[in-house]
């Protein structure tokens, strides 16, 4: 099956990875030792450059991962020049935003630090988008619920994104609690969204692993693609607990946030799947990968519903915990997601080489340890820092973060480790791409044995 | 009912509540006595030199640096302070060396959000729901 539309973002994606970490690793020495961090490109500019990274990262994954679930589901109804187009779009903008981050030029928001301006490539790649999947989309008889999911996604991205910028008329700017409250309207919409593409992704390999075509049109899934819509909508008001906006903006984050229960319980109640061993060894790492993000959504869950409590929230807000669940569901969540599809629809043919390749098998198991350290002692730091801000009489803040340099070390050695490996797996999976690539199949048939006779062993 | 038709029902019910949200600015008068002129420009010097990725307002931004909601009339702080650290810079934190313009503007972004309420969590009470309430 051809995946050439896809495939491109993907291993876009797959750069901007490896660069994120690289980036997000050398801002993690301003917590440790900032006279070793050195002064260019200094911490307000290797956050965002982080940060950004990653961004494009999960939105370069999803979107190729999109293109290659529908090639596979529709074949060649999708324009290639228009999705060569909307690559081109993206590569502009991404060329001009780390030109201006390298120059010190900023000047947006959290999260999109860059001018302005180079948010028009972004949305004009994102409409062409919008433009590919809707005619897809038509070849599709009723719809199963992941195709639903990357419609929202693609949909509500676009709405929010350009709700970020509302902030550019005088009208928003001036009163700055409105401004507040829509930068995180904003914020929690574009999570839910890119979510609502990743989500709809992990559904449609589940279902692809499975051999099982029920599960995407049964009622169940789509009351929890609804209840999941309903939270990109209505919950994002747990980000704003202490600004002072009208009282009715608080308690709807609250109770909405709290219908989260329902995925919770939900977890524990159906823990184990139904897959054979053959289909989990067809599909050894998009299926490994899958199951890693089913552990890290019921920590974060969990995580995410207590600080959603506004009670809890006031020692929460503010701390190193939000930093923890920020990196947490990116990195457990999203980022396993985007690796399972990555080796799914890049490493297609390379399911034997994948199974039987030790380093790769280690790598996996220890970037997962890792980001449970990397989590944990965020956590504890914010929590540490959590008790300082509600103290009646606190010590200065300097002295604080001195306190709290244990914990940093310990994170930001987590942070290499986990990097290391996430670095090991990205290049596992350009090298499955490499040798998925025509041409390549020969060799791999003869390695492939090897390799499956290997893992057996194992 | 089709998920069509729940789509938009809850779509139509997101496009309500975020007008709501957008016509609030008419609704109500802006905060205190600032200058919104000047501190809607200042919003735009604090993006520009990206304060926010060190700083946070109302607990929101960066980790490295204080929140500075409250700066602006904290005791002993204000405006003279905020334009000395800025010229002096303490390690992590650069020196920014801003025209005299931007600095007026970014102090009165900075005493607007500051008029706009305390940002500390100490500043609330916890109701038996769960919700917390300023004091
Ligand atoms: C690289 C990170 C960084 C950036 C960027 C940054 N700061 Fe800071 N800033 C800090 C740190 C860290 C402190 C705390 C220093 C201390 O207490 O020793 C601080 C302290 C301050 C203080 C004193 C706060 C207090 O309560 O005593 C002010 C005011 C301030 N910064 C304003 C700004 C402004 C305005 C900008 C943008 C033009 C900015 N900072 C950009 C890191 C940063
Ligand atoms: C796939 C991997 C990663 C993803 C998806 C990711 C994602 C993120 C996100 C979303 C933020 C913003 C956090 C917030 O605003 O609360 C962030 C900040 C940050 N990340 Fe990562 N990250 C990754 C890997 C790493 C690694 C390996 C390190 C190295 C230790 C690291 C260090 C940092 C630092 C220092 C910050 C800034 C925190 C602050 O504001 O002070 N990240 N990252
Ligand atoms: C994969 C899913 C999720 C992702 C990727 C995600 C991402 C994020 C990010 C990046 C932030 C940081 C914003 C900042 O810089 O302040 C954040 C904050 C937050 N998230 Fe999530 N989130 C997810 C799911 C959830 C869920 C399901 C809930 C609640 C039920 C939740 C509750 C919160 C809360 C309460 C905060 C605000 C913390 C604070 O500032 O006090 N999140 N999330």
């Amino acid at each position: 099956m051809q995946l050439s539309i896809g495939k491109p973002f993907m291993l876009t994606a797959l750069a901007m990875l490896c660069g994120g970490l690289v980036l997000g690793l050398w801002a993690s020495i301003y917590y440790i030792a900032p006279e070793y961090a050195g002064r260019f490109p200094g911490f307000e500019a290797l956050r965002p450059m982080h940060v950004s990274s990653i961004m494009f990262w999960i939105l370069l994954g999803a979107t190729g991962s999109v293109y290659c679930a529908l090639q596979q589901l529709v074949g060649g109804w999708m324009s290639k020049p228009a999705a060569q187009a909307q690559w081109a779009l993206w590569a502009i903008a991404i060329g001009g935003i780390f030109f201006s981050y390298l120059n010190r030029s900023f000047g947006g928001r959290e999260y999109w630090e860059f001018s302005p301006a180079w948010a028009l490539p972004i949305a004009l790649a994102w409409l062409l988008f919008l433009v590919n999947f809707a005619r897809a989309a038509r070849r599709i008889q009723r719809w199963p619920v992941y195709v639903w999911m990357w419609m929202t996604g693609i949909v509500f991205f676009l709405f929010a994104f350009a709700e970020n910028y509302l902030w550019l008329l005088p009208y928003f700017r001036e009163h700055f609690v409105t401004d507040t409250a829509i930068q995180w309207k904003v914020n929690g919409s574009l999570v839910g969204s890119w979510n609502q593409l990743i989500y709809g992704t992990s559904f449609y390999l589940m279902e692809r692993i499975n051999k099982n075509a029920g599960i995407g049109r049964s009622r169940l899934a789509f009351a929890m693609y609804f209840l999941g819509l309903f939270n990109l909508m209505f919950n994002w008001g747990h980000h704003i607990y202490t600004v002072p906006t009208p009282e009715y903006l608080r308690y709807t984050g609250y109770l909405v946030s709290m219908t989260e229960w329902v995925f919770f319980l939900r977890i524990l109640y159906n823990w184990k799947s139904s897959v054979s061993q053959a289909q989990k060894y067809y599909h050894y790492f998009p299926y490994r990968f899958l199951m890693a993000a089913d552990l890290w959504v019921f920590l974060n869950l969990g995580q995410a519903i207590l600080m959603s409590i506004p009670a809890l929230n006031l020692y929460t807000h503010g701390t190193h915990v939000t930093v923890a669940h920020a990196m947490g569901t990116t990195i457990g969540i999203n980022s396993m997601i985007l690796f399972a599809a990555c080796f799914e629809f890049l490493g297609g043919g390379q399911r034997a080489f994948l199974a039987g390749n030790r380093l790769l098998n280690a790598t996996y198991r220890t970037a997962q340890l890792a980001l449970l350290v990397f989590w944990l002692s965020l956590n504890a730091a914010g929590v540490q820092k959590g008790m300082w801000q509600m103290a009646p009489d606190p010590a200065p803040f300097r002295v604080m973060m001195d306190g709290l340099k244990p914990w940093f070390w310990a994170f930001a050695g987590a942070g290499a480790v986990l990097a290391t490996a996430l670095l090991v797996l990205a290049g596992g999976a350009l090298q499955a791409a490499w040798r998925a690539a025509p041409g390549a199949a020969a060799a791999e048939e003869a390695l492939g044995n090897r390799a499956a006779r290997e893992s057996q062993r194992v | 009912m089709k998920p069509l038709h729940f789509f938009l029902l809850l779509s139509l019910a997101f496009l309500t509540f975020s007008f709501s949200i957008y016509l609030q600015p008419a609704i109500e008068a802006p905060a205190g006595s600032t200058d919104t002129a000047l501190a809607a420009q200042g919003r735009l010097v604090w993006q520009k030199y990206n304060c926010q990725s060190c700083h946070q307002l109302y607990g929101l931004g960066g980790y490295l640096g204080p929140d500075l909601t409250n700066v602006y009339s904290a005791p002993g702080k204000g405006e003279a302070y905020i334009r000395a650290f800025l010229k002096a810079g303490v390690a992590p934190m650069p020196v920014f060396d801003l025209p005299e313009e931007e600095a007026a503007q970014l102090a009165a972004f900075l005493k607007a959000a500051d008029a706009s309420g305390s940002a500390s969590p100490r500043d609330f009470i916890i109701l038996p729901t769960g919700m917390t309430k300023r004091k």
